[in-house]
């Protein structure tokens, strides 16, 4: 098993992380950082995905430039954000001054039987990010450095990308409704763009 | 016959007309004269890709918070577009794509062929309603079809422009 030496337990990380959020909206990744948003607290300010890996972060990328007024954040895994790595490249040339980016990294594929990830390796996401030209980049090992990262989500300009050193853990089935359908036309009615 | 600059023009005037001012593209040589004229218009955004499925996602996010936005590029680009197209298939978002043909007319490099000839079967399979165009001054128009479909029934839709019209590239040989 990978990240043996991972200490944040995600479920109590994310519910206190959250409490920060303010009005800021959430793309989440498919899988279990779909879950963790929706077992902490659901919100119409919540952009589930079931699907369309690698996709998470263009997606975010997407509603940060038709929402400049809003501050958004991508919350993805590391199997996700490395599918489709090349989107930090598109990041930092457009260099969105709202979104964020928060990678839930337990260093494996947690949906699919906790393979080994290549974030077990020597792949430092963090590092990449700054040679996309992502500047602003934190590492996060503990819990207790929640208030420092919600900082860096929530309030520093953008854009800004933080890996959250995850335990693999067994937490509790929370899934949010999966009729893309739904999930758009909640989103879309919150932001009062429906006839878009 | 109606140059480049004309179609990409009336393409161009059809995408204002109809508020789409985000436009996300891996570049084609066929795609030069529209992009020039979106680079140099400030109601307009180009986003320059890594790889074409990421337009996808970032054209759905754009619709899902309010804004129009499309993919241009070039045939080869479809082929990794095809499990992202599942995003606004789910989200039920439009997803307009503009896509220049390679492999399809008068191909000199073979290695384009295998992609060109399967642009349409692969877009049909996943369910995105296929617009081909043969002649340079029906560019326009269609693409203004497409785009009304694809925003008024929340589906997806490509253009494809034929190498008849953008051309073969000659790579210097005669």
């Amino acid at each position: 098993m990978s990240a043996p030496s991972n200490k944040i337990s995600r479920r109590p990380f994310m519910a206190e992380l959250l409490a920060h959020r303010g009005n800021s909206l959430l793309v989440t990744g498919l899988g279990s950082p779909t879950w963790d948003c929706f077992a902490t607290g659901d919100s119409p300010d919540y952009l589930y995905s079931w699907g369309g890996m690698g996709l998470a972060l263009p997606t975010a990328l997407g509603v940060a430039l038709a929402q400049p007024a809003r501050r958004v954040v991508c919350v993805t895994g590391d199997g996700e954000i490395l599918m489709g790595i090349g989107s930090l490249g598109v990041v930092g040339d457009q260099a969105p001054a709202n979104l964020a980016i928060l990678v839930l990294d337990n260093e494996s594929f947690g949906e699919t039987g906790r393979q080994r990830g290549l974030s077990a390796g020597r792949t430092d996401i963090a590092a990449v990010a700054k040679g996309f030209g992502i500047a602003k980049t934190m590492t996060v090992t503990e819990q207790s450095a929640v208030g420092e990262l919600a900082e860096l989500l929530f309030k520093t300009p953008g854009p800004v990308l933080a890996v959250a050193k995850i335990a693999i853990t067994d937490d509790p089935w929370a899934l949010p409704e999966k009729d893309g359908a739904a999930i758009a036309h909640r989103f879309r009615a919150a932001l009062g763009v429906d006839k878009a | 016959m109606a140059s480049d600059t004309d179609w990409s023009t009336d393409v161009f005037r059809a995408m204002q007309a109809r508020s789409i001012a985000t436009v996300c593209t891996v570049p084609d040589g066929g795609l030069t004269q529209l992009l020039k004229m979106i680079e140099a218009d400030r109601q307009m955004r180009l986003v320059t890709l890594s790889i074409e499925q990421e337009g996808i996602g970032i054209a759905t996010g754009c619709w899902l918070a309010g804004k129009r936005a499309m993919i241009a590029m070039q045939s080869s680009g479809v082929g990794n577009c095809i499990n992202a197209l599942g995003l606004p298939a789910a989200f039920r978002a439009p997803c307009l794509m503009l896509v220049t043909m390679r492999g399809q007319w008068g191909e000199f490099n073979p290695w384009q062929v295998p992609m060109g000839q399967a642009t349409r079967p692969a877009l049909e399979a996943v369910g995105v309603k296929c617009y081909p165009v043969d002649r340079p001054e029906e560019v326009g128009e269609t693409f203004a079809a497409a785009a009304d479909i694809a925003f008024n029934s929340r589906g997806s839709a490509a253009v494809r422009v034929s190498q008849r019209i953008v051309g073969a590239k000659g790579f210097g040989q005669k």
